[in-house]
């Protein structure tokens, strides 16, 4: 029990008069990638946010790292916050800020690190995403290609050494390339980096090349959760319903 | 018209969240007391031309009309008290508000407007940051100080401004102006003044902030929400002004 870095017990949202999460339960151990598919609108996000503590569950119990989150305010949040690293579909990098500085961000924020120190972290974190030329520091987020803006984007995550990622749509408009990279990267991330983390996705290839247990979402519920064989191979007509669509999406 | 009067309820009960978060997370770091002096630069020494050039046209038009019309009923001789009263209690404070209020609170929301619906914000909040205390708290403190800075000058280039324009077309002994001026014009009428700007400052930038941070609908909504801001800053200004000098009236007279 005391391992499970995210356990949810019927959580539930809505929105207005839409019921988004009907009663969501699961765990998340370390050291473990749990992938989150479902298709548009289907909550994937919702339950991303509230796991991150941007959007308070409406029902339903939430620990994450062991501490229940739901009745804690903005600030007792943040510094649970700090421990996991959110990576958003838009990536949502400072655009008044260069890429050096929007990966300096959190450490100027929380540490009073010197610059050299500040630096070296940085440089380290963005060679791991494949960005360790000098000449794209400078840059502004508006001035690099929407591949690097994800990539800019996860190194920022990074930088305070979370103890668990969340990704969201983490290929989502990319090129077939630069979504096989980013995939690559997740995948090289569980090697030392950060071993633990929750992508939510509606990319089958991405699916099978980062998952140790696949979770599909669909009307507010889980429909199916277990490793990725069991899943893929599921004899639920929805769920395969869900995937042979997905795939034709992918591959058309 | 119940969802406008949910919405309308929704707004005042938003704004009033706003304050109270921004109150109760006062205490800033100190390394954002380097923001507070940003702001101020940025609505501040960026807004002078506007507030200036304002202040001294309304200073010269009041005291061409004050004097034209006074001299009707053989009243000239007060256009400079009457001119500097006006100024001082009322047109210089709601002037400044409005134009710099106006300027300063659409520049904020479209700010804040645009890091919200492309996720900044939320970026902040799953760093760890406390975006009350980074982004709202410096620009609200930052206006308690700008707005009543601003006034001052305007105040005294809406003064001079009637002053030379009273030499300059009526003849008025400039002297004798100043005399009559002085004698009858009092600190209280230009502190109580000063004070209602404090207060325009706080309720400009919140109403800014909170306009910025509740944007939605993407594009649009930010034009939407830019286009609201300047006219809640304006009513909001003009309806206050109002009720902050009738309570100074009763407190100060």
């Amino acid at each position: 029990m005391a391992d499970h870095l995210v356990e949810a017990q019927d959580l539930r949202k809505r929105f207005g008069t839409s019921d988004v999460l009907r009663g969501v339960s699961f765990t998340l151990d370390k050291g473990e990638t749990l992938v989150i598919m479902g298709g548009s609108g289907s909550g994937k996000t919702v339950l991303l946010r509230t796991i991150a503590g941007l959007i308070r569950p409406g029902d339903g119990d939430l620990r994450v790292f062991g501490i229940d989150i739901t009745p804690l305010s903005e600030e007792d949040l943040l510094p649970i916050r700090r421990r996991l690293g959110y990576v958003f579909q838009g990536a949502a990098l400072f655009d008044s800020l260069s890429v050096y500085e929007n990966v300096a961000f959190p450490l100027r924020e929380h540490t009073s690190l010197s610059e050299a120190d500040i630096r070296q972290r940085v440089m380290h974190v963005l060679s791991l995403v494949g960005l360790g030329e000098e000449d794209v520091l400078p840059k502004l987020p508006s001035e690099v290609s929407g591949g690097m803006r994800k990539r800019v984007g996860i190194a920022r995550a990074l930088v305070i050494e979370p103890e668990m990622l969340l990704f969201d749509e983490p290929t989502a408009g990319l090129d077939p390339t630069n979504s096989k990279l980013v995939g690559e990267l997740i995948l090289r991330l569980k090697d030392g980096v950060c071993d633990t983390s929750i992508v939510v996705t509606h990319d089958v290839e991405l699916a099978r090349t980062v998952a140790d247990r696949i979770a599909i979402l669909m009307d507010g519920r889980f429909e199916a959760v277990g490793p990725v064989g069991e899943v893929m191979n599921s004899s639920d007509p929805a769920v395969q319903a869900f995937l042979a669509g997905e795939a034709r999406v992918v591959t058309a | 018209m119940e969802a406008y009067l949910r919405r309308t309820a929704m707004w005042y009960g938003g704004v009033g969240l706003l304050t109270m978060q921004v109150v109760r997370s006062l205490a800033l770091p100190p390394k954002y007391f380097r923001l507070i002096v940003q702001e101020i630069e940025i609505q501040g020494v960026r807004s002078l031309g506007v507030a200036l050039t304002a202040a001294i046209f309304t200073g010269m038009v009041f005291a061409l009309q004050s004097a034209v019309n006074m001299a009707r009923f053989g009243a000239e001789s007060y256009v400079g008290p009457i001119a500097a009263l006006a100024i001082l209690r009322e047109l210089g404070p709601v002037l400044t508000a409005i134009l710099v209020g106006g300027k300063v609170a659409s520049g904020i929301t479209a700010e804040l407007g645009s890091m919200r619906v492309t996720e900044q914000i939320d970026a902040l909040r799953t760093l760890g940051v406390n975006y009350i205390k980074r982004l709202i708290v410096p620009r609200v403190l930052a206006a308690l100080v700008v707005f009543p800075l601003l006034t001052i000058l305007a105040d005294v280039l809406g003064v001079l401004g009637g002053m030379v324009i009273m030499y300059l077309e009526r003849g008025a002994d400039m002297y004798t102006y100043w005399n009559v001026t002085t004698y009858w014009v009092t600190p209280r009428d230009f502190l109580t003044g000063i004070a209602k700007t404090v207060f325009f400052g706080g309720l400009i930038t919140l109403i800014g902030c909170y306009n910025g941070l509740s944007t939605e609908g993407g594009t649009e909504g930010l034009g939407r929400a830019t286009t609201a801001t300047v006219v809640h800053v304006t009513m909001g200004v003009i309806v206050s002004d109002f009720f902050l000098t009738k309570i100074l009236l009763m407190l100060f007279w």
